[in-house]
């Protein structure tokens, strides 16, 4: 069967051990986990986690099965691609010694709608936001100057409009 | 009130009598509880058994076993109970105890992260950081463990938890807003099934361990009767309809009966009840029931569509649904094909009941001994297997009539499971006469719990199938490895007459065909525990499906009964 990307989009216990059962799951049925970001959600004592995984539709019917089987897992759902807001955060640190170099970093970023969030005689670092083929465009321009860092949350992401999971 | 006392009027609110357990350091608080309580504590001898012991309780009486340990090996010595639980859907609870919470993480002495070991076998797991949650802990792992889908709870409990003062006993349980088992079936579901019921001219009805959990033999007999539909089980769903019965069929898959493996490869319709469709019972599953309509009742959602495809699927508790369903069905007029096919398959299972007469041949068949087992022993009678041919034997031949009453291990296959279970279940239901039926090698994998069967004076009859061998393995080297028997010879050690006198067990070796029976009834008379060790043929094979291969693909001899069997009535019951 085809693999495809899956965003899966879960509201789980704030609580410890919960990522634990959640990331158990996906290596126990064979399911690749690209990435997973977690973090509080609107409501107290409930966090949204959301999960990038390649697989195909069954074992994804499978997974989400599973998922909703866990007793601190609360909703899930496999988000629609084309109906949702999805953003990542990256930290890049470009080497840039000469001045040039600089601003040539200092434009990219600008046009990118990134910011420098930290400056030394050698590197500067930009913070930047968006979804996954932004992102992966803006390191590809920075990869000329010599990325001596970099540090990605993978993506977090909800449904476009008015609708909640 | 400190955590273990916490702990244990927990437990007796939720009526538990007994729990089986084994000490050590890190519960000594909760064991030093125990001393004056009023919970009766079974010592065994391996936690191993203290796990099987609460799941054998389990099985039989549908109640919640309880189990306990204390840290690190203490605990890891309970992880294969626990997973079996898991795999056969029981509801268990695991008590282990943990250091000090200050000392989590610093690889302390006997520390083990259980939390995470358990994490894949277990329904849920909990680890108090609070004595205050100690009631509320007990009681929502009571809840979680027997509802919905049943299964095994861990309760991880640091020992100084156990040492701390509660500041008030609050036994409400936690709020769980993210379990809510689906107990009644979807009706459009339930309308979609029922259309296909009565459209299908070759019913037939698979159930599963779940119609047992549920308390639905009574519809799954009236589904059956009504549109006269033969029943095959899976081996946990053995006794959820009488195997005596002109439509039943036996047991379905690998070792199943032939009648039943050739049914299910024929019939339009299947109705599966409660069942995970392991590989065990559907064989290759391109080959499964290939021109049937296939409807899945299961409580899980997950488990419908995970191995067979479904055409229609109903997430909900069996009995509920099953009430459904024939709610509308006994308003129908079902068509009369179907008496065509039940009346062919009934002649056709009685031209292939496997044969059990045995009765002049030593060494004894496996056959013959079952055959005295059950000429002895009464419906109500428990029987509990470990793992192995004698399992297999046991669910091949065994006739077993009532839900609740063949205890085994399925999903795991955990050799070493007969026993302990059976003493779980004489503890469960001290007024039934209970039977384990082992393999040598499975029942010496815990023959220390001889100790426990004599100091508690727990009277079970085991039935020790000796063959000196592995014999499944054995019998897997011989049908397909080229009858190199590599390490599955066990010798003939131990003399198990003589390892019974050492714990002061009676026992008897029986050896001839009529002994059997005479052996069994006496030590059911005895009224202490027994071991009978029944030499057996080692070289008896049953015949099987050979893994990965269709249901139909049965090799090895079938042996067939030809005594002729009486005439059975369509109509059933
Ligand atoms: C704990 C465990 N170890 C190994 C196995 C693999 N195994 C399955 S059946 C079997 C042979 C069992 O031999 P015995 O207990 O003598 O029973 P028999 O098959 O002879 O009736 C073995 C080794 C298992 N199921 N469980």
């Amino acid at each position: 069967m085809e693999l495809k990307t899956h965003i899966i989009s879960t509201i789980v216990q704030h609580k410890p051990g919960v990522l634990q059962r959640v990331s158990g799951l996906f290596t126990r049925r064979g399911f690749n986990i690209e990435s997973i970001t977690v973090g509080e959600s609107e409501t107290p004592g409930l966090a949204r986690m959301t999960i990038i995984a390649k697989g195909d539709d069954k074992l994804l019917e499978q997974l989400t099965k599973q998922l909703n089987k866990l007793i601190d897992v609360i909703k899930v759902r496999d988000l629609e691609p084309t109906n949702i807001v999805q953003r990542e955060l990256c930290l890049i640190k470009v080497h840039a010694p000469e001045e040039r170099a600089r601003s040539e970093i200092i434009q990219y970023a600008n046009i990118f709608r990134g910011r420098i969030i930290d400056v030394s005689t050698e590197t500067l670092t930009v913070e930047i936001t968006g979804d996954t083929n932004k992102i992966d465009a803006f390191i590809e321009l920075m990869t000329g100057f010599g990325i001596k860092e970099l540090a990605r949350t993978g993506p977090t992401a909800m449904s476009r409009g008015p609708k909640t999971i | 009130m400190n955590g273990g006392q916490a702990i244990v009027q927990a437990l007796l609110d939720e009526g538990v009598e007994t729990v089986f357990g084994y000490p050590g350091g890190a519960v000594l608080p909760l064991y030093d509880v125990l001393y004056d309580s009023e919970l009766k504590h079974i010592l065994v001898r391996h936690e191993q058994c203290a796990a099987h012991a609460a799941d054998g309780y389990a099985r039989a009486s549908g109640k919640v076993g309880v189990c306990m340990a204390t840290s690190g090996p203490g605990a890891t010595n309970l992880v294969t109970g626990i997973a079996t639980a898991y795999m056969d859907s029981s509801p268990i609870i695991a008590i282990a105890g943990q250091v000090a919470t200050q000392l989590i993480g610093n690889d302390a002495f006997q520390e083990v992260d259980m939390l995470g070991i358990t994490m894949p076998i277990t329904k849920h797991s909990f680890r108090p950081n609070n004595p205050n949650d100690i009631p509320r802990i007990i009681k929502s792992s009571f809840k979680i463990a027997r509802t919905g889908r049943p299964g095994p709870v861990v309760i991880d409990l640091p020992k100084d938890i156990q040492e701390a003062e509660l500041d008030e006993y609050i036994n409400r349980p936690f709020k769980l807003p993210g379990y809510k088992p689906t107990l009644k079936g979807h009706p459009l579901q339930i309308k979609r099934a029922v259309n296909a019921i009565i459209n299908a001219k070759k019913p037939v009805i698979l159930a599963g361990g779940g119609v047992i959990i549920s308390g639905a033999s009574k519809e799954l007999r009236k589904l059956a009767k009504i549109i006269r539909a033969p029943v095959t089980t899976t081996l946990l769903g053995k006794g959820s309809f009488p195997e005596d019965h002109p439509y039943s069929l036996g047991m379905l898959g690998m070792h199943g009966r032939k009648v039943a493996n050739l049914t299910v490869n024929e019939c339009d319709c299947l109705i599966a009840i409660g069942c995970r469709f392991s590989d065990r019972t559907t064989g290759n599953i391109a080959e499964f029931a290939p021109n049937a309509k296939i409807i899945h009742i299961d409580i899980d959602p997950a488990e419908i569509g995970k191995n067979i495809e479904v055409d229609i699927p109903i997430v909900g508790d069996a009995k509920k649904v099953l009430q459904d369903i024939l709610k509308i069905l006994e308003k129908k007029d079902i068509n009369s094909e179907k008496k065509e096919w039940i009346e062919k398959t009934i002649k056709f299972r009685n031209k292939c009941m496997p044969r059990m007469s045995f009765d002049k041949e030593i060494p004894l068949k496996p056959q013959q001994a079952i055959k005295e087992i059950m000429e002895t022993i009464d419906d109500d009678t428990i029987v509990t297997t470990d793992v192995g041919q004698n399992q297999m034997w046991m669910a091949h031949f065994y006739t077993s009539k009532k839900p609740r009453k063949f205890i085994s291990s399925g999903g795991l296959g955990t050799m070493g499971f007969g026993f302990p279970a059976a003493m779980g279940a004489k503890m469960a239901l001290p007024e039934e006469d209970v039977v384990a039926v082992c393999g040598d090698g499975g029942f010496l994998m815990v023959s220390q719990d001889l100790a426990t069967l004599r100091e508690y004076d727990i009277p079970i009859t085991i039935c020790i199938m000796d063959n000196r061998r592995l014999g499944m393995v054995a019998q897997w080297q011989r049908l397909f490895y080229d009858e190199r028997m590599s390490h599955t010879h066990l010798g003939e050690v131990p003399d198990f007459v003589k390892l019974a006198e050492a714990y002061n067990i009676d026992a008897e070796k029986v050896e001839k065909p009529g002994e059997v029976k005479e052996a069994l009834k006496n030590a059911i008379k005895s009224g202490g525990p027994t071991i009978i060790d029944i030499v057996i043929d080692p070289m008896e094979i049953l015949p099987m499906v050979p893994p990965g291969r269709g249901l139909t693909e049965i090799v090895g001899e079938y042996k067939v009964e030809t005594k002729t069997i009486k005439k059975e009535k369509v109509e059933g019951e």
